[in-house]
């Protein structure tokens, strides 16, 4: 087994308004291995973008605050880390991509100046040299005439080149993890395809390990070693790629997973749905929080909310009950 | 199945004018949205019409409501041709087809209530007056699955999902034969696309709907629709029904669309062969000559750049706009 790279250890998020407070975060613990693809799949307002954008502290605080938690990076907890000290680390060891690669890029600046700029900025290369690596990093994501590209502007390129671009500018300086916030969302299925082929070579040409953030169980199927599922805040399955999708033990997943239409289904079959609205997170439930939702709900899950419990060494869940037999679980 | 045909679309052609000047504008250039589509909706079908965005998908669903006047070509509704008709003749056409949006947030006024939102259309076409109205309200609110008691609400006290199905209730008050959905899911949460392709299933059950079904989602087009129309820059490249389309696609770019299309098995994942497009759409200002696909054509021959395909029949219900099939 590779050696631990991050461990995330309760990690609790809130967010202050006019009505109270938004748990948005409640107590994220998970590990990442060097060179594995971690999966974080979830719907609006489940909490997984938060998670990773409170462990890189790129919320505004306020309106946010951290309140619990440790996340260890190679011995540096990255929720005390200096704002000098998580600033070195995010231009290097941990980069982010992020969904919208329209307003992601700063408009007034060339593509160059962008995506060289963590070398400038980090690793004290001159123009000349960042700018030459640049445009080796953009040619090896596939855009073609590198080299003159580099004084093109956001706009002259198109929503999957301006991707490739960002997938540039955060391998650049090497980094140890990947962060990808659902990059292929705002992309059509073929450019969609063109992106998550090239983050694959990239993984195995460089090494890195990625997180990656999305509500699409078809691209992370193909994609990830690792799954966790997160609802209201809370990761509710934890499991191999494989023991998720052949094995689901939540009553969530199952859900989600019904109620997607399989391209490759040889006959029509009626969706599962998931009844119901996810829960306001204005309190911490005291109760299970998909309890409104679930068709397996028991006595038990209305007074406590289930920890994750091990059902193999590789997979865990936060449910009382095996949906296989409808009982609890001993 | 009944194959009447509820509404023949013929050589349809959308062309917006890109105009520069103030005073004296001048057209210097075309944007060849809609470049010439052609097929039939069967009364009781769902037809899905797929496509990455661009393709000019949606503006074929609003041309066929005659939201946007097409450039030419016929769109002929319960035997009548839309295109020659305005005012009042076209007005009473609509209450026949209605449309569901995309985007349940900007497709509902947010300063009317659930109850004027649903009756409006009633009120425009004089339908159900006084008491009846009310209780026609609250009969759509039951059948989407509302409660009835919230017609007094406005939008913003509703979530996504029972926004889309206020937006299906107004669709559903002047009772349509056709109703034209524009990505009626796409904005919508994975676990709540199920409930609501659910319940437009259903009521295609109960109340003999045809849809058209515009979307960007292969697998959810497939799973709602009995054929499947692949529209790519402006043109329809492969029609058939929705077994074969994905048993045997033969247009090069229907094949590239299905391999694309992630499945949510991770065995199934390891073991497909994928077939990666090279580059980006063309802009369809300038759309190449030929055949439209041939930039991005693994299969690209010298006829390709010289002649435009036909869109032919290969075997009964398949149709095909590709030199090579």
């Amino acid at each position: 087994m590779t050696a631990l790279l991050l461990d995330v250890q309760d990690l609790e998020t809130r967010f202050k308004t006019r009505d109270g407070y938004i748990h948005a975060v409640n107590g994220v613990s998970f590990q990442l291995r060097e060179h594995e693809t971690l999966g974080i799949v979830g719907e609006s307002g489940c909490g997984k973008s938060v998670t990773m954008m409170s462990l890189l502290r790129l919320i505004p605080s306020p309106p946010s605050e951290v309140v619990n938690g440790r996340a260890f990076y190679r011995q540096i907890d990255l929720l005390k880390a200096s704002d000098d000290e998580i600033r070195r680390l995010r231009g290097s060891e941990l980069s982010m991509i992020f969904q919208d690669p329209m307003t992601s890029f700063n408009p007034v600046l060339t593509i160059g100046a962008q995506v060289a700029e963590p070398l400038t900025i980090h690793r004290g290369f001159s123009q000349e040299e960042a700018m030459e690596k640049a445009a080796e990093m953009l040619s090896l994501v596939g855009i073609p005439n590198a080299r003159e590209r580099l004084n093109n502007y956001p706009h002259q390129f198109s929503g999957g080149m301006r991707q490739r671009a960002m997938i540039a500018m955060a391998l650049i300086s090497s980094p140890k993890i990947l962060i990808a916030d659902e990059p292929t969302t705002a992309l059509d299925v073929t450019i969609q395809a063109q992106i998550v082929d090239l983050i694959r070579e990239l993984r195995n040409e460089l090494g890195m390990a990625i997180i990656w953030i999305t509500h699409d169980l078809g691209v992370i199927a193909g994609l990830a070693e690792r799954v966790m599922v997160m609802y209201a805040g809370y990761i509710v399955e934890e499991a191999t790629v494989d023991d998720l999708y052949d094995h689901p033990q939540h009553p969530y997943s199952i859900g989600l997973l019904g109620s997607l239409p399989r391209l490759d289904a040889s006959k029509r079959h009626r969706l599962i749905s998931i009844d119901g609205l996810p829960p306001i997170l204005t309190q911490k439930p005291a109760y299970c929080p998909f309890l409104d939702r679930c068709r397996y709900a028991i006595e038990r899950c209305r007074k406590a909310n289930p920890p994750l419990l091990e059902i193999s060494p590789t997979h865990r869940a936060a449910c009382w009950v095996n949906p296989k037999t409808g009982k609890e679980r001993l | 199945m009944n194959q009447r045909t509820l509404l023949q679309v013929e050589n349809l052609v959308v062309h917006f004018p890109i105009q520069k000047g103030f005073l004296f504008q001048k057209t210097v250039a075309v944007v060849h949205a809609v470049d010439g589509v052609t097929f039939q909706i069967h009364q009781g079908e769902t037809l899905g019409l797929v496509g990455e965005s661009g393709c000019g998908k949606s503006t074929t669903g609003r041309a066929i409501i005659q939201l946007q006047r097409p450039t030419s070509g016929k769109v002929v509704f319960e035997g009548h041709d839309l295109t020659v008709m305005d005012g009042e003749d076209l007005r009473r056409m609509r209450r026949r087809m209605q449309m569901i949006f995309q985007d349940p947030y900007s497709s509902l006024n947010p300063r009317m209530t659930v109850h004027q939102l649903v009756s409006e259309p009633m009120a425009i076409h004089h339908l159900y007056p006084g008491k009846a109205r009310t209780e026609r309200v609250a009969e759509l609110l039951n059948m989407v699955g509302l409660n009835p008691a919230f017609a007094n609400r406005y939008p913003h006290e509703f979530s996504g999902g029972q926004r889309q199905r206020i937006g299906i209730a107004r669709a559903l008050a002047l009772e349509p034969s056709l109703v034209i959905c524009d990505e009626p899911i796409s904005a919508l949460d994975v676990s709540i696309q199920a409930q609501v392709v659910n319940l437009l299933e259903d009521l295609q059950e109960s109340l003999g709907l045809t849809y058209l079904m515009i979307a960007h989602d292969l697998s959810m087009v497939r799973h709602i629709s009995d054929r499947v129309a692949v529209m790519y820059l402006g043109i329809i490249v492969e029609l058939t029904d929705s077994a074969t389309l994905y048993r045997k696609p033969l247009h090069p770019y229907t094949q590239a669309l299905l391999s694309a299309v992630p499945i949510p098995d991770p065995k199934a994942e390891r073991k497909r062969q994928r077939i990666i497009l090279q580059g980006d759409v063309p802009s369809p200002i300038h759309p190449p000559s030929g055949c439209h696909f041939r930039t991005r054509c693994p299969l690209a021959a010298a006829i390709c750049t010289e002649l435009e395909p036909e869109f032919r029949e290969v075997s009964p219900g398949h149709w095909v706009a590709c030199h090579m099939v």
